[in-house]
């Protein structure tokens, strides 16, 4: 049989076998594919799809019938950094409104666009579980609590110039935030490097500065 | 005093509770080790049924009656919901990122419990630091020797993999998790059958929430009757409760149910945001219908008390509301999660969440029309006929339903105010 990821890098070949080997059923592993499949193609791409269906032994159909489902499969491709910005009620309450018009502002990227030189997708979200540190948003999936419009902007502004390559949550956190959910307790090295969750697994993660 | 279980160790060791060091230090893994010494499996069930610990992820379901529903055939799972989503909830993800341990040796001793070889955690794909934490605790426990094969020397095995969701709500119901877990769209099954006869891959399945889960290294060691001892009768133990809005001190408590909300929102959440008026609160998520002061400030919280109130305690998310807060608007954010949340299988949640958020919409734009409150209300019947709660239900799952709280809940207690925004020319989104 051929090899329907060989084209993939070494480690996401890896752990694509690692993740199949997770589950008593194949099917299982779809969710942890798309995930690698989306860093080896920037997005969830037809090909994508094709791929995990053949590792996982469904129709190309079925796998989009499940990327179709969850927010978290970007169908197109995705900036560099995906700026989420939490609008459920607590976050509401406390002027999510009102950092998500800053994030739009200061990256020129509507809801659910991406700009022109790839470097923003801007996105509001539902909930994000960090009502008691509201507002919140995620860069990439990680977190920054008790952001205000201004720090939003700044925020926006310091990815623009900085680039970094990792995305840091208790770095964001010091520089950008403010009341938090609760103590994190102590200070992670690990990041997100691209728009996945950064999770070992998944090869996103990487540590930073 | 406080009773405190899930977070002593955490406050008391801010920088390395997550450490299996710490754990170790600080009486983890004992649990562990006494169960798989001088317990028989069904021992163990005894001690959490007779612990009286209602299910902390929402309904409220004593966890050992749920155990003791889990069909006899093999293979049997053990699945952990990590997939905390409703608005207004951050405490499993607290549990889950400062004290790691604590979860997976409670999902070693209720595997052993039920005999369960292989266990799985469904985090939400918004938590990697939720994740990233618990997955370092599962390397070291198994260097440990507490997880893998032959554990501690007792003959039990055990695999635990973490699965990442996708951002989707609705897999925080039990068994559209287990479709999600099986590869598939998040959407509910209908029950029966229920996961303990027919779960993942059809097999004998328990789904336990991550604080429900979180406690029973406690009860293992210290015995079912002495979880049942603290606090009210039917509200035994501690419950993590996460309280947000417009409140001094938001975060989360391990509370011994049975204060009054007075002294929730007051002393815990100290108080209203620049020593304003309460105006109301949200008393378990974004599902759960509204208190408000005049009623309800002097209530008990406890489980039973906010339900017989026509409410719920949920998975113990407060969220606070100060007197310059408009309701409308508020309504709208949580109607638009649902509808946003919605899987789309049944025609009442599909059409109806989005028809309460279309007509939200038009009041806050300032352009709503008479007729948009009775038809608010119309909507919402359709969805959840007598508008009661608990909720009577159209749809396989109670997500519909949810929707039609704080509709309901704004034209109960703030009609004139819900009027007065009719004909506004100013736009409030």
């Amino acid at each position: 049989m051929s090899n329907p990821i060989a084209h993939w890098s070494p480690v996401g070949q890896e752990r694509a076998k690692e993740v199949l080997g997770q589950y008593p059923e194949k099917r299982s592993a779809v969710m942890p594919l798309l995930y690698l499949a989306s860093i080896e193609h920037a997005f969830v791409s037809d090909e994508a799809m094709r791929e995990v269906a053949e590792l996982t032994g469904i129709t190309p159909a079925q796998v989009q019938s499940v990327a179709s489902f969850y927010s978290m499969f970007k169908r197109e491709s995705v900036g560099r950094y995906l700026v989420s910005v939490c609008t459920s009620i607590s976050c509401h309450l406390l002027g999510g409104d009102q950092v998500f018009g800053a994030v739009e502002d200061a990256s020129g990227v509507q809801h659910g666009a991406t700009g022109d030189d790839g470097t923003f997708t801007v996105e509001h979200v539902e909930c994000i579980g960090a009502c008691g540190g509201a507002p919140a948003v995620q860069v990439n999936y990680e977190l920054v609590e008790g952001v205000t419009p201004d720090k939003a902007k700044a925020l926006i502004a310091w990815l623009k110039d900085t680039a970094p390559e990792v995305v840091l949550a208790d770095e964001m956190q010091h520089l950008f935030g403010g009341q938090r959910s609760f103590d994190w307790g102590p200070t992670e090295a690990e990041g997100a490097v691209g728009p996945v969750p950064a999770f070992g697994p998944f090869g996103s993660a990487k540590e930073g500065r | 005093m406080t009773e405190r279980i899930l977070t002593a160790r955490m406050d008391a060791h801010p920088s390395d509770s997550n450490t299996i060091a710490r754990y170790e230090d600080t009486g983890g893994y004992q649990a562990l080790r006494k169960a798989l010494t001088s317990m028989a499996p069904q021992d163990v069930i005894d001690e959490v049924k007779s612990s009286n610990m209602r299910g902390r992820g929402g309904a409220g379901f004593p966890t050992g009656v749920k155990w003791g529903f889990l069909a006899d055939a093999s293979p049997r799972y053990l699945v952990v919901n990590c997939d905390e989503s409703e608005p207004g909830t951050f405490n499993d993800r607290q549990l889950t990122e400062r004290d790691p341990h604590q979860l997976l040796e409670g999902i070693i001793v209720s595997s052993y419990a039920l005999g369960v070889d292989h266990a799985f955690v469904y985090i939400r794909g918004e938590y990697p630091k939720a994740a990233r934490r618990l997955m370092a605790a599962v390397k070291e426990a198994e260097s440990a020797g507490y997880l893998g094969d032959d554990i501690l020397g007792s003959g039990f095995s055990l695999t635990v993999t973490l699965h990442l969701g996708g951002g989707a709500y609705i897999c925080g119901e039990e068994t559209a998790l287990l479709n999600s877990l099986e590869g598939r769209r998040g959407e509910p099954r209908l029950k029966p059958p229920f996961p303990a006869i027919e779960g993942l891959y059809a097999k004998p399945t328990i789904v336990n929430n991550v604080e429900s889960i979180s406690n029973i290294p406690w009860i293992t060691m210290n015995g079912g009757a002495a979880y049942a001892a603290i606090g009210p009768e039917r509200s035994a133990g501690t419950k993590m409760m996460s309280i947000s809005g417009h409140v001094k001190r938001p975060g989360n408590h391990e509370i011994v149910m049975g204060m009054t909300w007075r002294d929730f929102i007051y002393d815990l959440g100290g108080g209203i945001r620049d020593d304003k008026e309460l105006k109301c609160w949200i008393p378990g998520g974004a599902s759960s219908p509204w208190f408000v002061p005049s009623v309800h400030l002097d209530t008990p919280l406890t489980i039973d008390d906010v339900a017989a109130n026509g409410s719920m305690i949920g998975a113990g998310a407060v969220v606070v509301m100060d007197e310059t807060t408009n309701v409308v608007a508020a309504a709208h954010s949580i109607v638009r999660f649902f509808a946003h949340e919605s899987c789309g299988q049944c025609t009442p949640c599909r059409e109806g969440t989005s028809w309460l958020q279309d007509i939200l919409e038009r009041i806050l734009s300032g352009k709503g029309r008479t007729q948009d409150l009775d038809l608010m209300l119309d909507v919402s019947d359709n969805i959840s006929p007598g508008l009661t709660w608990p909720p009577a239900m159209t749809t396989i799952c109670p997500l519909g339903p949810s929707a039609t709280a704080p509709v309901a809940s704004i034209m109960r207690w703030f009609r004139p105010e819900v009027e007065a925004m009719i004909g506004e020319k100013a736009a409030h989104v």
